[in-house]
């Protein structure tokens, strides 16, 4: 089996009207064993930036703090905000670092650009090739499960709370279909002027 | 080094060539079924490929084994045609032994016996079975390669059967809702379903498109319908 399906775990962003949604289940395995229910592959790297790292969790970790490492150095030198789309480069560029070793991570990058509030998403290869799309992206082992639940029930223009509607059912259902993504789940809302942490309860099977 | 152990010259290597043959193919197709208190409707995508190329854009999946009962293939399209030869001959043969037509759960019991008949060289197919049961109620029967069988009333199988399976489970299973309705599917209601969850199948799935082919078994008999798809 593939490196990247050892953890196991599920990731989706969607666009809204001025919000941005990205949402992860909570599994820690060792393939087909659960270790840990309360694993965190989303991460704050900014007051409007979030980063989801699904594929293998040492590598969700290590890229973590490597992006953390180089994101804090650029705001040292430039004094100022990294845009979700700067941060979407840079992580492209530290995958692509590593072309013919690469980290077993399927990144996805959801947040809204500075001063214009506009909604980014993003997801890339393990290697960084950027796919930003304008509705929504997926990621990890439930990602066929989760192409066709968003291809049925996202829709242009979703305010905050049609958005995390959406947002949840596609993961929760998706997520059941699949035996190593889910055991709860954590919705994460952006917007202009509050971020919502939402974590659902769910199926612990 | 000698140009013989070079790959770029295969013609002058000495080495044994190995040849090998594989006696399967993947023809990808979606078959999508949805069974209600007294009808049950099933489709299938028709379009039949390999790798990269598209072989044709209508290829009917659906085989009617009776006035009651269809079977959905999707897989190999060799192993699809054997199949259902060997199924029609085997409800002609119970017809005739028996004088009446075979009932869809004995042609769902049969055809797991003959699936698992061959268990070490499987027909390598994603079979659903629908019809009407003996009260006239829907339902659907779904195998895997070597006949393993569950009945169940909704079912996505095929190339794109992990993207929509979930979908179904939401719409119809009613799963993760809050407000369920106690009420059963309408024909109109499946039938809307079935369109739309095509429609998204299509836009991630290459092996998925061009048209659908529905049948709608009710006991009136089976009414044919159909609805197209993008074609890229």
């Amino acid at each position: 089996m593939s490196i990247l399906a050892y953890n196991g775990g599920a990731m989706v962003a969607m666009k809204g009207e001025n919000c941005v949604s990205i949402a992860t289940d909570r599994r820690f395995g060792i393939q087909a064993q659960t270790i840990a229910t309360n694993f965190e592959k989303v991460f704050q790297m900014g007051p409007h930036l979030y980063v989801g790292l699904p594929g293998l969790a040492t590598d969700t970790q290590t890229v973590m703090e490597k992006l953390r490492f180089r994101k804090n150095l650029y705001e040292l030198k430039e004094n100022r905000l990294m845009s979700p789309k700067v941060f979407a480069a840079m992580l492209s560029n530290l995958l692509y670092e590593k072309r013919f070793g690469p980290f077993f991570v399927e990144p996805v990058v959801a947040g809204l650009m500075p001063k214009t509030y506009e909604p980014y998403i993003c997801n890339m290869d393990l290697i960084g090739c950027i796919n930003p799309p304008n509705d929504f992206v997926v990621g990890g082992t439930a990602s066929a499960q989760l192409y066709g639940m968003c291809e049925a029930l996202w829709e242009p223009n979703l305010g905050p709370e049609d958005l995390f509607e959406t947002t949840s059912q596609a993961l929760i259902n998706a997520f059941d279909r699949d035996a190593i993504s889910g055991w709860g789940a954590t919705v994460y809302i952006i917007e202009k002027d509050k971020v919502t942490i939402k974590n659902l309860k769910t199926r612990m099977d | 080094m000698f140009a013989t152990e070079n790959a770029y010259y295969p013609d002058y290597s000495t080495k044994p060539i190995q040849h090998s043959f594989s006696p399967y193919a993947d023809n990808g197709g979606s078959v999508v079924a949805i069974a209600g208190d007294d009808f049950v409707v099933v489709g299938a995508d028709t379009r039949l490929s390999a790798g990269f190329s598209i072989y044709t854009r209508e290829q009917n999946k659906l085989f009617p084994l009776s006035n009651t009962t269809v079977l959905g293939c999707s897989g190999c399209w060799c192993d699809t045609l054997t199949l259902t030869r060997i199924l029609k001959s085997r409800m002609q043969m119970y017809h005739q032994e028996h004088n009446k037509v075979m009932s869809t759960t004995a042609c769902a019991q049969m055809l797991s016996t003959m699936l698992y008949y061959k268990r070490f060289f499987p027909y390598y197919i994603s079979n659903i079975l629908v019809g009407l049961d003996n009260e006239g109620k829907g339902c659907i029967y779904s195998y895997d390669p070597i006949g393993h069988c569950e009945k169940t009333t909704y079912r996505a199988g095929g190339s794109a059967g992990a993207l929509l399976q979930p979908l179904l489970d939401n719409q119809i299973g009613q799963k993760n809702l809050t407000k369920v309705s106690a009420e059963s599917i309408t024909q109109e209601k499946a039938l809307a379903i079935l369109k739309d969850v095509f429609i998204s199948a299509a836009e991630r799935d290459i092996y998925t498109g061009d048209n659908v082919m529905i049948n709608i078994i009710t006991k009136d008999g089976i009414k044919e319908d159909n609805f197209e798809l993008r074609k890229d």
